[in-house]
C-alpha cells in the first residue's frame, strides 16, 4: 500500500468543490448511509433544491444556522491503494488563515476552476498560497466540462493560462485534469467523453503520486524532543534522545554534531519500541543514542558536521498573520521552532504581498489579519534553522502571543 | 513491516505522528494524564504512549471516569492493563459523586449517566491539577469532532469554544495556557475506525471480549439493539431476542447499542468494518442521536 496522502482543497460552493469531494467519498465507499441520510434530511428541511454535501462536516450549530463553513474540516477516505486525509477549507473571508493551515501539512493542493469561467482571482490566490507553503504537488481540476461539451480547446486554453501564471510561482509539479464532478467524468475512471485527454483520472492520479521523495532525505536534522533516561535498575545507564526525524537519513556510525553547542559524537544506535533500526528518515519517531555522554537537551538539533543548519538569531520570514491586532515593528512575540521555544522582537516589516496581483507593497509598516508579508526578527537565543524552501520542518515557525498564548501567525524562513 | 525506498505505511505514519504528539505534551506540560476507558481507541492510544516513552515507564497516570454503569469485562481489563504497565490509575467515580450528594441522577426512563461524566471529569482534572488530558477521540467519529484540534484548548470551566480555536500548522503545537486552564490532546485525531482495527491486528492488542461477536439477550429500542442487563430492561412491547452481536463502541451500558455480527476475530472485524455503510456512533450511540449537534453541546460543557 502506498503512503498516506494529505490533500488540501479550498474554494466556494459554486465551483463544484463539494460535489467533487462528495463524489470521491461516495465512489470510494467512504460516505456512510446514516451520514448521507442526515444530510439529505437537513437539506430537505432547509428547503435546498439539492443535497448539500458541505453539511457532512459542517456540524457546528453556527455553521448549520448560517450555512457557512467556519473552519478547516478534515475528511478521511481510502482506496485499496492508498489512504487520504483531505483538509477542506472554506472559500470566504477567513480563508487565507484556513488555507495556510490546511496547506501547511499537505502533499498536494487540489484546485478547481469552472470550465466556463476559466482562471479567476480565487484560483490565483489558491495557487499562490500553495506555492508559499511549498505544497509539492498541485492538481488543477477543470470542472463542469459537461457544460462546455467536453471541448478540448476550452481545456487547453485554461491549462495554458494557468501554466503562464504558475511560472511566476514556485510550483514543482502541476497536473491539469478535465472533469465533471456532477457526472463523474475523469473523477474515478477515465471518461469516454474526453478521448483527446491522455492523462489519468483524478483518483488514479492521487493514488499513484509518489511523495516519499518530496521529503528532504539529504540534510540530517534531528530536533531533540525528549531525553530518555529510564533510571531503572536494568536500564541504569540508558540515555537516548527521542524525536521525529526532520530531514535526512540517520544511520548508526554516523558522525554527528549537536547544535547549538557544537559538541561532536557518533550515532551509537537508533532505537524504537519495536527494536533497533538501521536507518531513520522523516517522519519517523525514534530514539537516537550517541557514543559519548554529552550535555544534550530538548531544543537541541543533531546534524552532520559537514552539513549543518544555520545557527542564528536574525531571521527573515514570510508570515501569514492570523489575528485582528496588527503586527508592527518592535512587537515582542513568542516563537516555536522545531522543539525550541524562544522570544523574539520584530525588527522590520518589509512588505505586504497583494495575494491577487503578487505585487509587493513596501509602503506598509504593519500586517493585518489574513495579510501575507515579509518581516525580520531577532530572537533571544539562537535557532538552528534551514530555509523553508529547503526543509518545511526546520524552516517553519509559529508566532505566539506571550500574554494570552494565542497563535498569532505562521512564519516561513527565507 | 519492511520499509523500502524510504516509504512508511500509512499506519506507521499515523503512529509516528501520535508518538510525536505524546512526547511534545510530556515535554511541555507539568501534569498530563491519559484518559483510559478500556475501550478500543484508548487501548490503541495506550500502546502508542507505551512506544513513545519506551524503555522508560509512562511519565503520567491513567485517568478513568467510571459511570458505575460500565461493562464488568471492561473494568477488569482496565485494572489489569494498568498493573502490567506499572502505571498509576486515577478513577473519578460518578457513583461516588451521586452517593455524596454532589450530583443528582436523572432517573427518568431513557436517562443515562453520560451527562454526569462531565462534572466528574472536570472535578478530577481540577483535584489532580492535570494540565493536559489525552483522549482517544478521532475526527472521523462525529461532525463536531471533525473540526477539533489535536490540542483542544479548554477554559477554567472546561469549555470548548469551536469558533475560537487556535490554528494548528505543520507539526508545531502551541500548548500555552494559564493556570486553571487545560488542554485535551487527541493523538489519534487522524485515525479512522478501520485504522484502529488494523493497528489492533498489527500490534496483536488484546481488547475486551464484547468487541467480538457473542450471543446476548437483546431488544430493540429506537432502532438500536440494547442488551438485557440489570440497568437496561425491556419495556412492555419490546421483545427479547437472543442474537449474535458485538459492540462497535463501548460506553455506558445504558446508551451503547450492539450490532448484529458474526465477526469473532480481528480479521473478521476488519472485513466487517471495511464493508459497513454506517458510522460507528450512528449505529450504536443514543447519546449522539439526541440532536444534530448533540456532541457539540456536550463538548462545549467539557465532555470529550
Amino acid at each position: 500500500m502506498a503512503e498516506l496522502l494529505r490533500v488540501a482543497t479550498a474554494g466556494s460552493v459554486d465551483d463544484g468543490k463539494s460535489t467533487l469531494i462528495g463524489r470521491l467519498l461516495y465512489d470510494t465507499k467512504s460516505l456512510f448511509t446514516d451520514q448521507l441520510a442526515a444530510v439529505e434530511r437537513t437539506s430537505r428541511e432547509r428547503g435546498d433544491g439539492y443535497v448539500d454535501l458541505a453539511l457532512l462536516t459542517d456540524g457546528l450549530r453556527a455553521e448549520r444556522e448560517q450555512g457557512i463553513t467556519i473552519d478547516v474540516a478534515y475528511r478521511y477516505f481510502a482506496t485499496p491503494r492508498r489512504t487520504f486525509i483531505l483538509a477542506d477549507t472554506p472559500g470566504h473571508v477567513q480563508y487565507t488563515r484556513n488555507m495556510v493551515t490546511g496547506a501547511s501539512t499537505a502533499d498536494l493542493a487540489l484546485l478547481l476552476v469552472d470550465a466556463r469561467k476559466g482562471i479567476v482571482e480565487q484560483t490565483r490566490r489558491h495557487a499562490f498560497l500553495a506555492s508559499l507553503l511549498r505544497v509539492p504537488h498541485l492538481v488543477l481540476c477543470v470542472n463542469k466540462m459537461d457544460l462546455v461539451d467536453f471541448d478540448r480547446e476550452v481545456f487547453e486554453k485554461i491549462k495554458e493560462d494557468f501554466r503562464r501564471f504558475a511560472a511566476k510561482l514556485e510550483i514543482v509539479d502541476v497536473a491539469t485534469i478535465p472533469v465533471s464532478a456532477l457526472t463523474g467524468d475523469n473523477v474515478v475512471s477515465r471518461s469516454p467523453s474526453t478521448p483527446w485527454y491522455d492523462g489519468s483520472s483524478l483518483l488514479h492520479h492521487l493514488e499513484e503520486l509518489h511523495i516519499a521523495s518530496d521529503r528532504n532525505l539529504i540534510d540530517v536534522r534531528f530536533p531533540v524532543q525528549w531525553v530518555v533516561r529510564p533510571r531503572s535498575e536494568e536500564l541504569h545507564d540508558y540515555r537516548g534522545y527521542a524525536g521525529q526525524v526532520a530531514g535526512g537519513v540517520i544511520k548508526p556510525g554516523d558522525d554527528v554534531i549537536v547544535l547549538p553547542s557544537g559538541l561532536t559524537s557518533r550515532v551509537a544506535g537508533i532505537d524504537t519500541y519495536d527494536g533497533p533500526v538501521d536507518e531513520a528518515f522523516p517522519p519517523m519517531s525514534v530514539i537516537v543514542r550517541l557514543e559519548d555522554d554529552l550535555d544534550v537537551s530538548r531544543g537541541d538539533m543533531i546534524a552532520r558536521p559537514n552539513n549543518q543548519p544555520t545557527v542564528g538569531q536574525d531571521l527573515h520570514l514570510m508570515v501569514s498573520w492570523m489575528v485582528d491586532a496588527p503586527l508592527r515593528r518592535r512587537a515582542r512575540v513568542g516563537i516555536k521552532h522545531t522543539t525550541r521555544s524562544v522570544r523574539a522582537m520584530v525588527t522590520d516589516v518589509s512588505y505586504r504581498v497583494d495575494i491577487d496581483t503578487l505585487h509587493r507593497d513596501e509602503t506598509v509598516d504593519s500586517l493585518g489579519l489574513n495579510d501575507i508579508g515579509r518581516i525580520a526578527l531577532r530572537t533571544t537565543s539562537p535557532l538552528c534553522y534551514d530555509p523553508y524552501r529547503r526543509n518545511r520542518n526546520t524552516g517553519s515557525v509559529l508566532l505566539i502571543d506571550e500574554v494570552s498564548g494565542t497563535t498569532l501567525g505562521a512564519g516561513m524562513i527565507l | 513491516m519492511p520499509v523500502t525506498g524510504y516509504e512508511l505505511t500509512h499506519l506507521q505514519m499515523l503512529e509516528a505522528e501520535a508518538i510525536h504528539i505524546f512526547r511534545e505534551v510530556a515535554a511541555e506540560f507539568e501534569r498530563p494524564a491519559l484518559l483510559f476507558s478500556g475501550g478500543k481507541d484508548s487501548i490503541v492510544m495506550l500502546r502508542v504512549a507505551e512506544k513513545a516513552f519506551w524503555p522508560a515507564k509512562l511519565p503520567f497516570p491513567l485517568l478513568h471516569i467510571d459511570t458505575g454503569h460500565n461493562f464488568d469485562e471492561v473494568l477488569a481489563f482496565r485494572d489489569r492493563r494498568a498493573t502490567e504497565l506499572g502505571a498509576r490509575l486515577v478513577v473519578g467515580s460518578v457513583q461516588a459523586a451521586i452517593d455524596g450528594g454532589e450530583l443528582t441522577e436523572d432517573t427518568r426512563p431513557g436517562a443515562s449517566r453520560n451527562q454526569l461524566q462531565t462534572p466528574v471529569l472536570l472535578d478530577s482534572i481540577t483535584d489532580n491539577r492535570f494540565d493536559a488530558v489525552f483522549g482517544g477521540a478521532r475526527r472521523d467519529e462525529e461532525k463536531a469532532r471533525a473540526k477539533e484540534r489535536v490540542y483542544s484548548f479548554r477554559d477554567e470551566f472546561g469549555q470548548w469554544d469551536p469558533k475560537n480555536q487556535r490554528p494548528e500548522l505543520w507539526s508545531l503545537y502551541n500548548g500555552r495556557h494559564r493556570p486553571g486552564e487545560h488542554i485535551r490532546v487527541f493523538p489519534l485525531s487522524n485515525w479512522t475506525e478501520l485504522d484502529i482495527w488494523r493497528y489492533i491486528a498489527q500490534e496483536r492488542l488484546e481488547i475486551p471480549s464484547i468487541y467480538y461477536a457473542h450471543s446476548r439477550e437483546t431488544f430493540e429500542r429506537d432502532g438500536m439493539l440494547l442488551a438485557v442487563t440489570p440497568l437496561t430492561q425491556p419495556r412492555v412491547g419490546e421483545a427479547v431476542v437472543p442474537r449474535q452481536v458485538r459492540y462497535r463502541t463501548v460506553g455506558d451500558i445504558t446508551c451503547t447499542g450492539a450490532v448484529e455480527s458474526t465477526a469473532a476475530t480481528v480479521d473478521e472485524v476488519i472485513a466487517e468494518v471495511a464493508a459497513t455503510r454506517i458510522t460507528e456512533r450512528g449505529a450504536t450511540r443514543a447519546d449522539d442521536r439526541v440532536s444534530e449537534a448533540a456532541m457539540e453541546d456536550r463538548k462545549r460543557e467539557g465532555y470529550f
